[in-house]
């Protein structure tokens, strides 16, 4: 049986010291839908996203993924249970190549599985699988217009471009889930259209459920099926994206007064 | 000419000793960012495992000895020691280090006695070359590092562990949100940095056939000061940093014929580099962050 929800959040929270940092969150996000996780500075956007990629451990609620709870799990565990993310500020592997970037993270999937003797003696097993992961990488880096980069080091390439890579590199872990941690981020509004088109081109091809934190209010209403507006740590509204935005107490949230 | 000939090869086979010892030191710097203190001391380890491992009179039983030995012990002291204190702050681990130094060497003392040992693994002999007289060990010592830093050069370059190696380098916290399991890649780094060390304390024996407690504790602050020079974190780094070190102190030896004196020309040249590369010669520059 399917769960209701792909991600369920149930009071989920953790405090640093006597500090709450985030407070009862619960988030309900079904299975394809394109979430907006939104709210001012500091509210603790990228802490849920630490809690979900289990860098924090929460200190109070649980979240499940496809219905299943997910606890006691280091970040590469949950990123083999399939949540996968990018980050606020880029950490790609700086020399690496675009290519090796996206296979290293592939490579961690059960389906290319290859031991170590496999790979240091050379076996067919190795190159079969270095073939068929190569092959994966390149059809992903074409959705996102790398493929002619792929052998340039990751630093070498122009900002949006490292922004791309990032969100292909958090693809090939085969997710359930993506997160996007301000994926627009000083992006132009022309990269910022093509982007969103990017990101709904992932939802219908991958069968992909996105959960994004974005500042630009644009992007994320023309985006996003439902948001979650965060403010000082706890929930402040909820729902479809038109109403919370229009919402006389999120509006105040964000210029103040 | 001959002279120019065997300090060469001394040279040389000494800095590919401070080579694969350099190497332990800087994989483990740029894969788990610590600074393992206690590297020199798998060296005296794998020394007395050779010793050992003489009583069956079998000299490559006893290398293996060693090897084997030496891995299980680094794969030991990491998961006891170091990996507790994972994302404690870099004095503890670095403390921490040092006690595991400590703790080894009072160990053999205790189950060696305090005398150094006397062992002969293999008397190689010796060769004339260009009417130089050459200890046939510094050429095997040669050929043996040469071939271990190729077959790891190949390792990080080609097999999938080496590609998981340089991600958790370059940003362990990505590399694990990417599915990679870092425990295992600084299991794998620990192994191999022993198994390096290992070997490293069987040339020791070859050139001065006697193993006490603080055998490690020279070679390993040497290699460190040649993983530094090469720019620490980097491997071909490492094997140029001991190269180099290794070169410099046989250079000065043919001219001081004192020990202390090379030692002091050596740090001296250490400092001298620093200042002119502080990151040293293929170490990464740190850009800010801002």
């Amino acid at each position: 049986m399917m769960a209701q929800y792909l991600l369920e959040t149930q009071g989920l929270g953790i405090s640093f010291g006597g500090l709450k940092a985030v407070e009862n969150v619960s988030l309900k996000i079904k299975k394809n839908q394109i979430y907006g996780l939104i709210g001012p500075n500091g509210a603790g956007k990228t802490t849920v996203f630490n809690l979900l990629t289990c860098v924090y451990k929460s200190t109070t609620g649980k979240f499940l993924l496809d219905g299943v709870e997910m606890k006691n799990l280091s970040p590469d565990r949950i990123n083999q249970k399939g949540i996968a993310r990018t980050f606020q500020n880029i950490r790609l592997f700086n020399n690496m190549t675009v290519v090796r970037n996206v296979m290293v993270a592939l490579q961690n999937r059960p389906e290319y599985k290859c031991s170590i003797l496999d790979s240091v003696l050379r076996l067919p097993r190795h190159f079969r699988v270095e073939k068929e992961m190569r092959a994966k990488a390149k059809e992903l880096l074409r959705i996102f217009g790398l493929e002619e980069d792929r052998n340039n080091l990751a630093c070498n390439l122009p900002y949006g471009k490292q922004r791309k890579l990032e969100i292909a590199r958090a693809l090939a872990t085969s997710p359930k889930l993506l997160l996007l941690d301000e994926p627009a981020a000083g992006m132009n509004p022309q990269e910022t259209e093509d982007l969103a088109r990017t990101i709904r081109l992932i939802r219908d091809q991958f069968d992909m459920t996105v959960l994004l934190i974005e500042h630009d209010m644009s992007f994320v209403a023309e985006l996003c099926d439902e948001i979650t507006v965060l403010n000082f740590g706890t929930v402040l509204a909820e729902g479809d994206t038109q109403t919370v935005l229009q919402d006389p107490e999120v509006i105040r949230a964000y210029i103040g007064g | 000419m001959e002279q120019i000939f065997s300090t060469l090869v001394n040279g040389l086979s000494l800095g590919g000793i401070y080579a694969m010892i350099a190497l332990g030191y800087t994989m483990v710097y740029g894969i788990a960012k610590l600074l393992n203190f206690a590297h020199g001391d798998i060296i005296m380890v794998g020394g007395y495992l050779i010793y050992v491992g003489m009583a069956t009179q079998m000299p490559l039983a006893a290398v293996l000895l060693a090897v084997v030995g030496c891995v299980v012990l680094g794969i030991c002291i990491e998961k006891v020691a170091y990996r507790p204190l994972r994302g404690a702050s870099p004095l503890a681990v670095l403390i921490t280090a040092i006690g595991v130094s400590y703790f080894m060497q009072s160990m053999a003392q205790i189950i060696f006695g305090s005398a150094p040992k006397m062992v002969t693994v293999y008397d190689f002999g010796a060769v004339e070359l260009f009417g130089a007289t050459i200890q046939v060990s510094s050429l095997v010592t040669l050929a043996v590092a040469t071939v271990v830093m190729t077959v790891l050069t190949l390792f990080v370059k080609y097999t999938r562990t080496g590609r998981a190696m340089i991600a958790v380098s370059e940003d362990n916290g990505a590399a694990q949100l990417m599915g990679i399991d870092v425990n295992r890649i600084i299991t794998i780094t620990f192994a191999i940095g022993s198994a390096l060390a290992a070997l490293a304390g069987l040339f020791y024996l070859l050139k001065a056939p006697a193993v006490s407690s603080t055998l490690g504790a020279m070679p390993g602050i040497k290699a460190f000061t040649a993983a530094v020079i090469g720019g620490i974190g980097s491997i071909p780094g490492a094997m140029l940093g001991g190269i180099l070190l290794g070169m410099i102190e046989s250079v000065s030896y043919k001219i001081t014929a004192i020990a202390p004196y090379t030692d002091a020309i050596e740090f001296s040249i250490l400092i001298l580099i620093l200042l002119v590369r502080p990151t040293g010669f293929l170490g990464k520059k740190r850009r800010e962050k801002v």
